[in-house]
């Protein structure tokens, strides 16, 4: 008889103590982010697509060595260079050198996985990951990046 | 007063309004309660707070094509989601709101709400038969035999109040409480000392009556996909939604009235209808924070509830009561 009565006492108070809890949560604040309305900022460890980074004069950092190309598993990057001359003073006289200049930096990301091989193996610190995450597109096309473009776009 | 036919339709229109209103608002107030428990939004883009959402939940059940399974029995399919609605919206006739808003006061109130209360339970088991389911037999089975053990000590306990107050009239059992908290029947007096206890098996009988959560095996939608409404669609889906929440302020009203009191105010100042529309929309609030607390319960779970707890319990506070009676 005594355990018929504490057992329903018992019960009785658990769920009291339930009810507690939900009357609590009801008053603590939405955390719902309305997502096309409002977004929240992504992390510094989000890994997104790669972008490429500038450097003070607005150009970017890429040597065009290709390092990054032959490290992606997946074949992804593909890019091209050309040969441009310029003129530096050394000791007073002035002397032409060649360097390469990037001309196209396409990113497939339909075939990415995100590994980040390619920019850990960038010896410049010419790529990073983007916190782009707002990537849906009927098209495929539309996840061919050419990221020098993309580039160009961020400056102006 | 006498009751022209005028006057009864007139009531029955305002009844209807009012339980149509309500259980559109219901849903709404169900849904962003539930919401804000579980710490996001509800409903909020369709108008200022989501409340044109009821309105568009509406448009779209009623425009949708009422479907009748191959093989259902299909007049006890078409009559099931009136039989939930219908005598729901009946029961507003006798309720008293305040000393003059009522729409026919009967003598015999309590026992008119509870007939028809009992007429959902034959909406359901009709429901779950006809549209020839074996979800809906399962939980059409299973709502019957709850509603019917937890009729039981509901009405053990409503013969309490009825010794108590002498009456079945229910503006006459508001009228014994009148005057503030202290004489209103939640509160335990020298004739009935277990009062208390009495409003918490009531309330948790009209949560099982109204097949609530965590009462609500008709439903279960985890294990019986919709419960006895799996094959109703469209408006016949609607009807049982609005019976739902029919029956959910009939229930509130109800405990209002025999225990809290009805139109009266705490401490005797300004009876009036405020006070009972404040008391049931508290009672449905506590409703839906209950529903979206505890888990549903087994159906052995809730049987042993009735049958081992609820039952004896109520019978010693009505032999207790009945002796006490005697005795003052």
């Amino acid at each position: 008889m005594g355990s018929y009565f504490s057992e329903i006492f018992l019960g009785l108070k658990s769920l009291v103590i339930g009810l507690g809890i939900t009357a609590k949560e009801f008053f603590k604040p939405v955390v719902t982010v309305s997502y096309p309305y409002e977004t929240i900022k992504m992390s510094e460890r989000y890994r997104g697509h790669i972008e490429l980074i500038e450097d003070e004069e607005g150009k970017p950092k890429c040597v065009a060595c290709g390092m990054c190309q032959r490290a992606c598993p997946s074949g992804c990057i593909s890019l091209a260079s050309k040969s441009v001359e310029y003129e530096v003073e050394v000791k007073g006289e002035m002397k032409t050198k060649k360097k390469k200049v990037l001309t196209q930096y396409n990113l497939n990301f339909t075939t990415c996985s995100l590994c980040g091989q390619c920019v850990e193996s960038c010896g410049f610190g010419a790529i990073t990951f983007s916190k782009e995450y707002n990537l849906a597109s009927s098209r495929k096309e539309d996840f061919h990046f050419d990221l020098l473009n993309r580039l160009k776009e961020r400056n102006s | 007063m006498s009751l022209t036919i005028l006057n009864a339709v007139v009531a029955v229109v305002i009844a209807i309004a009012f339980a149509a209103l309500n259980a559109a608002y219901l849903v709404w107030a169900e849904r962003r309660g539930a919401g804000r428990i579980q710490r996001r939004p509800g409903p909020n883009v369709n108008g200022p707070l989501g409340l044109l959402q009821p309105p568009a939940d509406g448009i779209k059940l009623m425009t949708k094509q009422l479907m009748i399974p191959g093989g259902a029995d299909k007049a006890l399919f078409m009559v099931a989601p009136v039989l939930a609605m219908a005598p729901a919206i009946t029961s507003f006739v006798t309720v008293p709101f305040s000393d003059t808003i009522v729409a026919h006061s009967m003598n015999i109130g309590v026992l008119m709400i509870f007939a028809f209360a009992s007429l959902g339970a034959l909406a359901i088991l009709f429901a779950g038969w006809g549209s020839r389911n074996k979800y809906g037999v399962m939980a059409s089975v299973r709502a019957v035999s709850q509603n019917i053990s937890y009729e039981i000590p509901m009405l053990i306990t409503v013969i309490t109040i009825v010794m108590m107050t002498g009456t079945m009239n229910l503006k006459e059992i508001v009228a014994a409480q009148s005057g503030g908290i202290w004489n209103w029947h939640i509160v335990p007096s020298l004739s009935s000392p277990l009062m208390p206890i009495s409003f918490l098996i009531f309330f948790i009988c009209s949560l099982a009556e109204t097949n609530r959560a965590p009462f609500d095996l008709g439903e279960a939608e985890s294990e019986l996909v919709a419960g006895f409404h799996t094959e109703y669609g469209s408006m016949g889906f609607g009807l049982f939604f609005m019976g739902e929440y029919a029956n959910i302020v009939i229930g509130a009203s109800l405990i209002t009235i025999l225990f809290l009191g009805g139109w009266d105010c705490p401490l005797g100042l300004f009876p009036g209808v405020w006070w009972f529309l404040l008391k049931i929309y508290l009672l449905i609030f506590s409703f839906i924070w209950i529903r979206w607390t505890f888990p549903r319960t087994t159906i052995y779970g809730l049987l042993n509830l009735s049958w081992k707890i609820l039952i004896p319990i109520s019978l010693f506070n009505l032999l207790l009561t009945a002796g006490l009676l005697k005795v003052f």
